[in-house]
């Protein structure tokens, strides 16, 4: 039979954070570690109860509870500040001579490290604690790295898209390539005329049939605007159902009406999906460049085209117009 | 190789040769970029061509810039991160030298896809070790000279050190332990890392 200062002496190696009461609930000996956390405070003879604040099993009260609770986890924190909150199990001393309490951090053992200065001589070396502490380190740097990674992945995507030029749903240019390819054609001399189609009863696809309906509509849209134009000719999505074409090397009005007559015609033919056949048509509004004086300036060209492409929608849609000058006058006089 | 290799190698050359020779060593290895990702994962081509490189710019011979790149993933201050988790590895050099047995698991622990090839410590005396170093990695016995030498005066001890050579494919380092307790050494609190 082994003394309960033997036993003391055992348990400070094995297990430093170590209480041993005896049956009156009084501390007889602390661990090592377990004394470093209250340096000032004679453990010897004090109430266990007094000390800690067991949170469960709350139906303990007293010492005779607390040694029921044997081989249970227990939780429980100190009474004064830092309130460290501690695991704990008990095992009963034989003959009632008291219980012997193991405590180890649980999860708060990051903070503990810091408010008490814990060094690796504070846990067993059996402890898992160290190679924790290591782990949260570890993950915490490459999880560091990893955020940075992606902070700058994206940085890069966002730079990415604001550099794109081609509209991801229907692969056609999108209108930041149109007004680039415009300034282009400008500053190159080069006669050429400005489209601008947009899409009549589009609304109404969308609105009936859904979304995937419309983008269907508007793929479509865009096969018949590639196919009917040429290779070196530019068509962009400028707007949800708004296209813009721009025709190099073109001074003839009645190509261009021939074109836009065509594109309409074709988008006019149904288009099956899921069951239904949507239908739309467009209207079109054109400007020639070598109808302006120069400079040429794009955003005057641009709205030419668009003031055109009002006036074949109030002329009752699915038709194109042409620019003249004072159309603007005659479209506000119109209303 | 690892981007966190890669980019530890860039770290060095550019904290120590400054940002200029980093660039020239990247124009010079013709690999299109000029950072590496810690992140990401590199070919052993890319990161060769890069070492070839550096051995150019800096002039000087390789195992020697990657014991200094040893030393300073111990020392600096950028990579403080690096030498903490070295140091959980044991309360004195002995214990430390002990853990390195555990290293490439330690590292995959960290980083999954990092692989470190294996690393084995036998005591030949009291106070003297070979450590062989598998290869793998090339140069890692050079960085592993450097991160030895800087860890004993981490901890304070006057160590000395000897590449004895190669042993099949492995690299050995010959470990000297001849006083502890030599220097003062550099603290090491275990709850100093923020979280």
């Amino acid at each position: 039979m082994i003394s309960l200062q033997d036993l003391s002496a055992i348990a400070d190696g094995l297990c430093p954070m170590h209480a041993l009461v005896d049956a009156s609930g009084r501390l007889q000996s602390v661990g090592p570690t377990l004394r470093k956390l209250r340096p000032d405070l004679d453990w010897e003879g004090k109430r266990f109860f007094r000390i800690f604040d067991l949170s469960r099993p709350r139906s303990a009260r007293s010492i005779e509870d607390l040694i029921q609770t044997a081989g249970a986890k227990l939780h429980l924190q100190f009474r004064d500040a830092p309130q460290t909150s501690l695991k704990g199990v008990l095992v009963p001393l034989p003959e009632g001579q008291g219980a012997l309490i193991n405590l180890s951090f649980g999860i708060s053992v990051l903070e503990a490290v810091r408010d008490y200065d814990l060094t690796s001589a504070d846990f067993s070396p059996t402890d898992l604690t160290i190679e924790m502490l290591y782990l949260v380190e570890a993950k915490s740097a490459a999880m560091e790295a990893s955020r940075q990674l992606n902070l700058r992945l994206q940085g890069a995507k966002i730079a990415a898209e604001e550099q794109a030029f081609t509209d991801t749903l229907t692969g056609l240019k999108n209108r930041r390539a149109m007004d680039h390819i415009l300034g282009r054609l400008i500053s190159r001399g080069t006669d050429f005329a400005v489209m601008h189609i947009d899409l009549d009863f589009f609304k109404a696809v969308n609105d009936t049939l859904g979304h995937a309906a419309g983008d269907a509509v508007l793929q479509n849209v865009a096969k018949v605007m590639v196919e009917c134009t040429r290779q070196s000719d530019t068509v962009a999505r400028v707007g949800g159902d708004e296209f813009v074409i721009l025709l190099e090397n073109v001074r003839q009005p009645k190509v261009l009406e021939a074109l836009a007559n065509r594109l309409i015609a074709r988008m006019e033919e149904p288009v099956p999906f899921g069951g239904h056949l949507c239908k739309i048509s467009a209207s079109a509004g054109t400007t020639l460049s070598i109808w302006n004086k120069h400079p040429l300036k794009a955003a005057d060209l641009v709205h030419q085209a668009d003031v055109a492409l009002y006036a074949a929608k109030h002329a009752g849609r699915s038709r194109h117009c042409f620019y003249h000058s004072g159309m603007e006058e005659e479209e506000l006089a119109g209303q | 190789m690892h981007g966190l290799i890669n980019r530890a190698i860039q770290a060095f050359v550019a904290s120590t040769y400054g940002e200029e020779r980093w660039v020239t060593v990247m124009d010079l290895a013709g690999l299109g970029f000029t950072e590496f990702e810690a992140m990401l994962t590199y070919t052993d081509e890319q990161s060769e061509q890069m070492l070839a490189a550096m051995e150019r710019v800096l002039e000087r011979p390789l195992p020697e810039i990657l014991e200094d790149l040893g030393t300073f993933l111990v020392s600096n201050p950028q990579v403080e991160a690096l030498r903490r988790l070295l140091r959980f590895g044991g309360v004195n050099y002995v214990e430390f030298l002990h853990s390195l047995d555990d290293l490439p698991d330690r590292a995959r622990l960290a980083v999954a896809d990092l692989h470190l090839p294996p690393l084995e410590l036998v005591e030949q005396a009291p106070g003297q070790f070979d450590l062989i170093c598998q290869p793998g990695l090339p140069g890692y016995g050079s960085v592993m000279m450097g991160v030895l030498r800087a860890m004993g005066d981490d901890y304070g001890d006057l160590v000395i050190l000897d590449h004895s050579g190669e042993k099949g494919d492995a690299e050995v380092i010959s470990i000297t332990l001849v006083e502890s307790d030599f220097a003062e050494g550099r603290a090491f609190d275990l709850g100093a890392h923020s979280l």
